[in-house]
Formats: structure tokens, sequence, C-alpha cells
């Protein structure tokens, strides 16, 4: 198996959706954004300032108390391009044109270095569970190792100097993926997302516009990058993710103790629709999903991972999707290998079925 | 004078442009000033008004901090990023272009972080500097803090610590 492939096809370790609070967070990242001091910015194209960036980067690299590999995006196929955004691993605007343009992973895929994006580097590290305090120590750790051989661009009053000035500063910008299914169901899910924002957080729904998304999937991170220390934000924003966790925890008791038949029945029905259904599209199959692990989280339903979501959720994204059966498929195609595979994934499915 | 640029209608802005360490100087009439988007001019109107009466006679330099936005900013010498490019997307094109977009950049900057200065980490190679000011800060409210406590052996001993970082970075 060529490296690329193995790339694509190993589990990344945010997917084993262990960790603290998995019951409510998916997973927590810590991204640094290092520009070098002698060379124009990507945006300025200059193929040559950018070719030096990669080569000085992969040198670097080279002396890192971690294993990375290193892929050079112009040698990837498009599908192979995307499988890395649906995992969180590199960005949609990497996944674009653009000159120079490169990636680093180790093999657990915690640690993801993007080269030539918006800036020369963003580093990134991506935990299973509320795990933020550790990606700050890992990532803080990759920098020093990085900047031993690097000359990152840095002022006394600005920080670290970014493309755009939103991350100057730190350049830092931790975000924490959350599943807040039991806060949609009684309703207090915008009033919540409201006060998330009001406390300066920006709020995304992960797969759909504004604050609706399929899943239940949001992702919560800072707003701002200059003027705190690293651990500052952190502390920030863990103390915010506190009370939106105890909020959901308490919203899913709620479930259960006012409306028992309702949320069983909904929980089973999206359990017997994922383990029987023929065909199904992404939108549905996460919306599902998301329904079987709060069953699962809340103990209603047992002998399946609770980390089906945090899988899944990946693995049955159209390009991701195409990589695990080896070849090309349309839509209508895609629909029956989903269903298949997410029958597989909760164990057969099928036992009373002949 | 005419126009540089449309050879037509009557110059009255001059645009200095220092490129590479070489000054070149253009003069254009208001509408081809306006078109070049060298100018601050999308926001407010008046800045157009203001850098015109600066360049009749009164001090552009005065009259760029009176106003707020600029007129006229020379690109960036090293990676070439006009004032025009930089307004339009909000992005900068090389770490040379914060000292030379330092003045339109602050406002911005404070208005995105509500925070003026970096409090955060320092890198070891291009913050050594930085990083002894810091610790000399530090250790400086230490040694206050030991006088008040009528602890002058300690407030002594960071004296001196202190006086060797200085020390330090002069050599530096
Ligand atoms: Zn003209
Ligand atoms: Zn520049």
């Amino acid at each position: 198996m060529s490296q690329e492939k193995r790339v694509q096809k190993e589990q990344s370790k945010w997917m084993q959706g262990k960790g603290p609070m998995s019951d409510v967070v998916i997973s927590s990242r810590a991204r640094l954004a290092r520009n070098l001091a002698d060379f124009s910015f990507p945006s300025r194209e200059q193929k040559e300032d950018l070719q030096e960036v990669s080569r000085q980067v992969v040198e670097a690299l080279q002396d890192l108390p971690y294993r990375l590999d290193f892929l050079a995006l112009d040698q990837l196929s498009e599908l192979e391009k995307k499988a890395l955004v649906e995992r969180h691993l590199m960005s949609i605007n990497q996944a674009g044109p653009g000159p120079e343009k490169g990636l680093a992973l180790d093999r657990d895929q915690m640690i993801s270095i993007m080269v030539n994006e918006e800036d020369h580097l963003r580093i990134q590290v991506l935990y299973p569970g509320m795990q933020l305090q550790d990606a700050l120590r890992l990532v803080d750790e990759v920098d020093d190792a990085l900047e031993q051989k690097l000359k990152y661009a840095f002022q006394e009053k600005w920080g670290y100097l970014t493309c755009c000035p939103t991350n100057l500063g730190t350049g830092l910008r931790v975000s924490v993926m959350v599943h807040l299914p039991g806060l949609k169901m009684t309703g207090n899910l915008q009033q919540t997302l409201q006060l998330v924002a009001r406390l300066g957080l920006a709020v995304r729904g992960l797969y759909g516009e504004g604050s609706e998304s399929a899943g239940n999937v949001f992702q919560l991170s800072n707003q701002t990058s200059l003027g705190l220390r690293e651990e500052e934000i952190v502390d920030n924003i863990s103390g915010v993710i506190d009370q939106v966790v105890e909020k959901e925890r308490q919203a899913r008791q709620e479930l259960l103790q006012q409306r028992e038949v309702d949320i069983k029945d909904r929980i089973w029905r999206a359990y017997g629709l994922l383990a029987y259904a023929r065909r199904i599209t992404s939108e549905e199959a996460i919306a599902l999903l998301s329904d079987l692990k709060m069953g699962i989280d809340l103990q209603i339903i047992e002998g399946i991972d609770s980390s089906i979501l945090s899988q899944l959720m990946v693995l049955i994204r159209p390009a991701t999707l195409q990589l695990i059966n080896n070849r090309e498929l349309d839509e209508a195609q895609r629909d029956i290998k989903r269903a298949e595979l997410i029958k597989e994934k909760l164990g057969g499915g099928e036992k009373h079925v002949r | 004078m005419l126009c540089q640029e449309c050879n037509q209608n009557e110059a009255t802005v001059r645009l200095t442009k220092i490129v590479q360490d070489k000054k070149t100087e253009i003069y254009l009439c208001p509408e081809c000033a306006r078109k070049k988007g060298e100018f601050g001019l999308g926001e407010d109107p008046l800045s157009l008004h203001n850098f015109l009466t600066a360049f009749m006679g009164g001090d552009p330099e005065q009259q760029k901090s009176r106003s707020g936005t600029l007129t006229g900013v020379a690109e960036c010498p090293v990676c070439g990023l006009s004032y025009g490019e930089f307004r339009e997307k909000g992005r900068l094109g090389c770490a040379r272009c914060f000292s030379n977009f330092a003045d339109q950049l602050k406002p911005l900057v404070n208005r995105i972080h509500g925070r003026e200065e970096h409090r955060g980490k320092v890198p070891v190679r291009t913050g050594g500097l930085i990083r002894k000011k810091r610790e000399i800060e530090k250790m400086r409210k230490q040694m206050e803090k030991a006088v008040q406590e009528e602890n002058f052996e300690e407030a002594a001993r960071v004296r001196d610590e202190i006086k060797k970082l200085e020390q330090e970075m002069e050599e530096d």
C-alpha cells in the first residue's frame, strides 16, 4: 500500500472517540499559524519563496522528535485530498489550487502541519474528547521543535505575524467539536449557542449553515488571538465548554425523565433504519447516527461503541467512501455502499432477517 | 500640469511610491488617483478632500493622523502589496508589510481583538531580546515586592540578576 493510501485508510486518533466528556465532546483541536520571516506569504504566490519555505520545512521535519510523513499535495488525487479534508486533517482551502502546498502527518494523525496554506505553516493537533490542555501542550512542543530550525516572523507588539490580522498575536485557534442532540430536542439549542457567542466564542454548525447542523454537531472556537496568553485562551474556552456539556447532560436527563417513550422510540427507530436500510444519503445517516450516539451515551442501547458517530461521520462522506471501496462511485452507488458500511459497523444487524 | 495617467485633466495629486528603495513620483488627476486605488477612499469620502488640501499646501503627515484614513501609502517594499490590495482583501503579504502598513493596521487590529499587544509565547530565535525584556520586567516587580517587604537581601540579589541580564542585552 502506498504511503498516501495508508494515510487515508487508517483511523485518525480523534475518530476513536475516547477521552474526557466524550458523551458530548467529539474532539479538541489546537492550531498555530506561523510564517517564516524572510519569505512572502502564500497569498503573494511567489513560487520561489514558497518552494524555499517548503524545502526548509521538510528539512526541519527530519529533526523533529516525532515521525511525520510529508505529502506534496500536487502528487495526490482530488479524491485523496478531499478525504483528508473530510477527516479534518486539512482545510478545504488547502485542497484547492496553489503553489507548493504540502501536508505533514504523524502515524496517529494527531499532528498535521499544513504547508503554504494561508500562512506558511498551520500546525494542528487533534485529540478525541475534551483534551484542549493536552492539545495545546503538544502543539506548543511541535512549534518549539520546528522553531529550532526555522526563523519565524515575529514582532513584539503583534506577536506572530499572520497573513490575516484575525490570527495575530498567539496565532492560536482552539476549537472543540460538540454533539448537542439533547439541547436541540428540548428546544434550548439556540439560546445556548447565543450564550456561547456572547461569551466571545465563534459557533459553526458542522454540516449546515449557521446554527443548523445535520448531526447536531457544532464547532466552538476562540475569536481573538491577540492580547491573551495561550493558556488564558484555552482556559476561557474550557470554561464555556464545561457549561455547555453540563447543559447538554441536563437536557438529556430531562428528556429521559419527561419524554421517555418519545426518546426511546426515536433512538430505536434510528438504529432500525441504520441497521436495515439498503441505501442512505449522508444527511440522513448523520442525523440518525446523532440519535444513535445519544442512545448509546444514555445507555439505552448497549454493545455498540459510542465512537460510532466520530468514525462514521468521516467514513461515510463521499471521498472517503470511494477510497474505502477503491473505486469511483456516483451518488446512487454511494448511497448503497454507505448503507452497507454502516450495517457492517453496527455488527451485521441482520441476525433475524433472512 | 496634466495628469500623467490620462493626459487630459489637471493633476492635483502627487503620488509617491517607493519600490525597492527607488522613489518614484507620479502626478494624477483626482479621478485617476481614485481609479488607481492607492488611496483609502472606500470608507471616508472626506479623505480625498483632506489629501487634496494637504497636497495644496497643508502638512500631509498632520493630515494623515487627523483624518485617520490613509492617503497615498507606499506599497510594501519587499512583497509589493499595495495599500489598495490590503484594503480590499484584508490580508498582508509578508513580515515587512506590518511595519509598512502599521498606521493603517493598528485601528483594525484593535477593533478585531479588542486588545493592542501580544502577551503570549515569544520565539527563542527571533524573540531573544524580547524574552529578556519580559524577564527583566518580571524581576523588577519581584525586586519592588522584596523592598516593600523589607527583604533587602533578596532585593539586592534580584537587582544583581537584572544588571546581569541588562548587560547581556547590550552585548546582543
Ligand atoms: Zn487622469
Ligand atoms: Zn509585504
